[in-house]
């Protein structure tokens, strides 16, 4: 099988993100990169199926110099190759159609995404990549089954779990759920240095970025009013205390 | 020239959810606020009769696609309808709920239609003619404001954070041919299997419930549950609790979890990691309850009460059935 997955790297989630002054982006001082760990499911489902069905796995990545690491990392949990697309940053439709033109001359039978990306949360960039490529595509994803060339995926909503059938290729967008990534090994990791990596900017790709969603400014959450403790010893009388200001105070019950 | 602000209903099973009152009343706003009409895609099979629901909540006009075909929401077919409505009548607002149909469907409609989008927004604003949507980074750590520069400019509004306010307007029924046929589309729904336990979603609930790790175990959750049934809320879990095999991924509230914005949020056991704080802290009312006076989740917390969570809550139970 032919395989891609996508991959972003992004600030860990124990990362605190401090707004710059001017309010265009964030601080990148002091911050540790990671994969984005939806994206691991994704790389993980993408190995499991190569290692049941033979074939290979291409890891795709946008991003500055520094995702590189991020390549190398999937690389050395047991892809075979890479494409680092050099764009520092594009909204979803241009960070899509980058991964749209680099990933069209694989011909992959399955794309793996993560559901979201845990900096910028919009979770678009998948359903894009396939709308672009005129494939089929399955959001949140938390069990997969390819069968009889087609990719049986199970997928939570609200109240609910869905079994769809996909036509393939495809793409899919892993959850949490959907595997238990593996950790790369230090073979793995040795490994992973040798193995080839194309980098390629946005006119070796033949594409231009024209943003069509701009982020005008960005602002730290609003702070809250300090709380209250409910003081005393008497779990009883704090609760009814509680209770009270709930039903009185914060008319939230 | 682009004109209307348009939302997408949603329905499931032939009935509207809440939040898609949510989103016609925030697009009444906007449209009052440009002297625009708001209109629905209502897509579905047999759902013609949904329309004055949707009046209700302020839509002049309500584009229908009933066909048989879309009797369960598919990716390609929903969208191909909703791509074929909007491009014929040129919208310059389209908005969505962040649900889980509508972040699937206001993805695939982005690709569609070429267009830039803002996702899970929680406020929004006219400025100079155009739409500003905010909406939180980082699952809250940063908020962000977008502009979309081409058209329709689409946003998905996060459930429960929009009003819905009652404006009844004419919600003129406009029948459309969708043009899909079963055989077009490249995915089906083989199964939906309901989830039993009649839990309340926590990304739609008003109230919220959630136990980290200091509550010990699985069983224990059970005085959530008995709070939780009092007060009509859904009960949540911290990643530490997810990790340990208590509770299931799917009630998992953080960074890598659901994000969550309710009217109140109890938060038991838990210390308030960062990446727990970031996916609620949101919520418009935050109660902690925690043995240790020092855990971070006191610095969000509008009340708080330092104590062994399992001497406490029984007795908010207790004394909220008193109340109540």
């Amino acid at each position: 099988m032919n395989i891609v997955a996508c991959v972003k790297q992004v600030p860990d989630t124990e990362a605190l993100i401090k707004v710059k002054a001017d309010g265009s982006g964030i601080e990148e001082g002091g911050i540790k990169w990671v994969m984005n760990p939806y994206d691991e499911y994704g790389v993980e489902e993408a190995l499991k199926l190569k290692e049941k069905n033979g074939g290979e796995v291409t890891i795709v990545s946008m991003g500055p110099a520094r995702a590189m690491e991020t390549i190398r990392t999937a690389l050395a949990m047991g892809a075979e190759k890479g494409i680092h697309i050099t764009i520092d940053k594009a909204d979803e439709y241009n960070t899509a159609a980058a991964l749209a033109a680099a990933i069209k001359g694989i011909n992959p039978d399955i794309i793996f995404c993560g559901q979201r990306a845990i900096d910028d949360d919009s979770g678009q960039v998948g359903s894009i990549l396939a709308e672009l490529l005129g494939l089929p595509v399955v959001t949140l994803v938390t069990k997969l089954e390819i069968a009889d060339g087609k990719a049986k995926a199970v997928k939570p909503i609200e109240g609910a779990q869905l079994l769809i059938e996909s036509q393939m290729p495809c793409v899919i967008t892993a959850q949490k759920g959907l595997n238990e990534p593996r950790y790369a090994s230090l073979p793995g990791i040795m490994k992973a240095k040798k193995k080839p990596v194309d980098v390629k900017d946005a006119a070796a790709l033949g594409i231009t970025v024209q943003p069509k969603a701009k982020i005008v400014k960005m602002t730290p959450p609003p702070e809250r009013a300090p709380g209250k403790i409910i003081g005393g010893d008497d779990p009883a009388a704090k609760a009814a205390e509680l209770a009270k200001l709930l039903r009185e105070e914060a008319k939230v019950i | 020239m682009a004109k209307g602000v348009w939302i997408v209903a949603e329905q499931r099973g032939g009935a509207l959810r809440k939040v898609s009152f949510e989103i016609a009343s925030a697009a009444r706003k906007l449209a009052d606020e440009l002297g625009e009409e708001v209109s629905a895609v209502l897509v579905g099979s047999s759902v013609e009769g949904l329309a004055p629901e949707l009046a209700k909540y302020g839509v002049d006009k309500v584009y229908v696609a009933d066909d048989a075909v879309f009797a369960d929401y598919t990716t390609d077919g929903y969208s191909a309808a909703v791509a074929k409505a909007v491009k014929e009548n040129d919208p310059s607002i389209l908005l969505l709920a962040a649900s889980v149909q509508g972040k699937d469907l206001s993805a695939a409609l982005g690709g569609k239609l070429a267009t830039g989008m803002a996702s899970d927004c929680t406020d929004l604003k006219i400025e100079g003619g155009k739409l500003h949507a905010i909406r939180p980074m980082y699952a809250g750590k940063t908020f962000g404001e977008v502009v979309v520069d081409t058209f329709p400019q689409m946003a998905s509004l996060r459930p429960n954070v929009f009003p819905a306010v009652e404006n009844a307007k004419a919600g003129e029924v406009v029948k459309f041919d969708a043009g899909v046929s079963a055989a077009s589309l490249k995915t089906k729904v083989l199964e939906t299997q309901k989830d039993a336990s009649g839990k309340i979603e926590l990304t739609e609930a008003n109230i919220i419930i959630s136990g980290g790790r200091g509550m010990k175990g699985s069983d224990e959750y059970k005085i959530l549950e008995e709070l939780a049934g009092l007060l009509g809320a859904a009960v949540g879990a911290s990643r530490a609790a997810v990790d340990a095999g208590w509770k299931p991924q799917t009630d998992q509230v953080g960074q890598t979890g659901k994000v969550v914005s309710p009217n109140l949020y109890i938060a038991c056991g838990i210390s308030g990691a960062i990446q727990h704080l970031a996916g609620m802290s949101s919520s418009k009312y935050i109660v902690a309850v925690n043995k240790d006076a020092e855990a971070p989740i006191f610095a969000k917390a509008d009340y708080g009460i330092v104590d062994d969570l399992f001497k406490v809550v029984p007795e908010i139970t207790a004394a909220c059935k008193k109340i109540l």
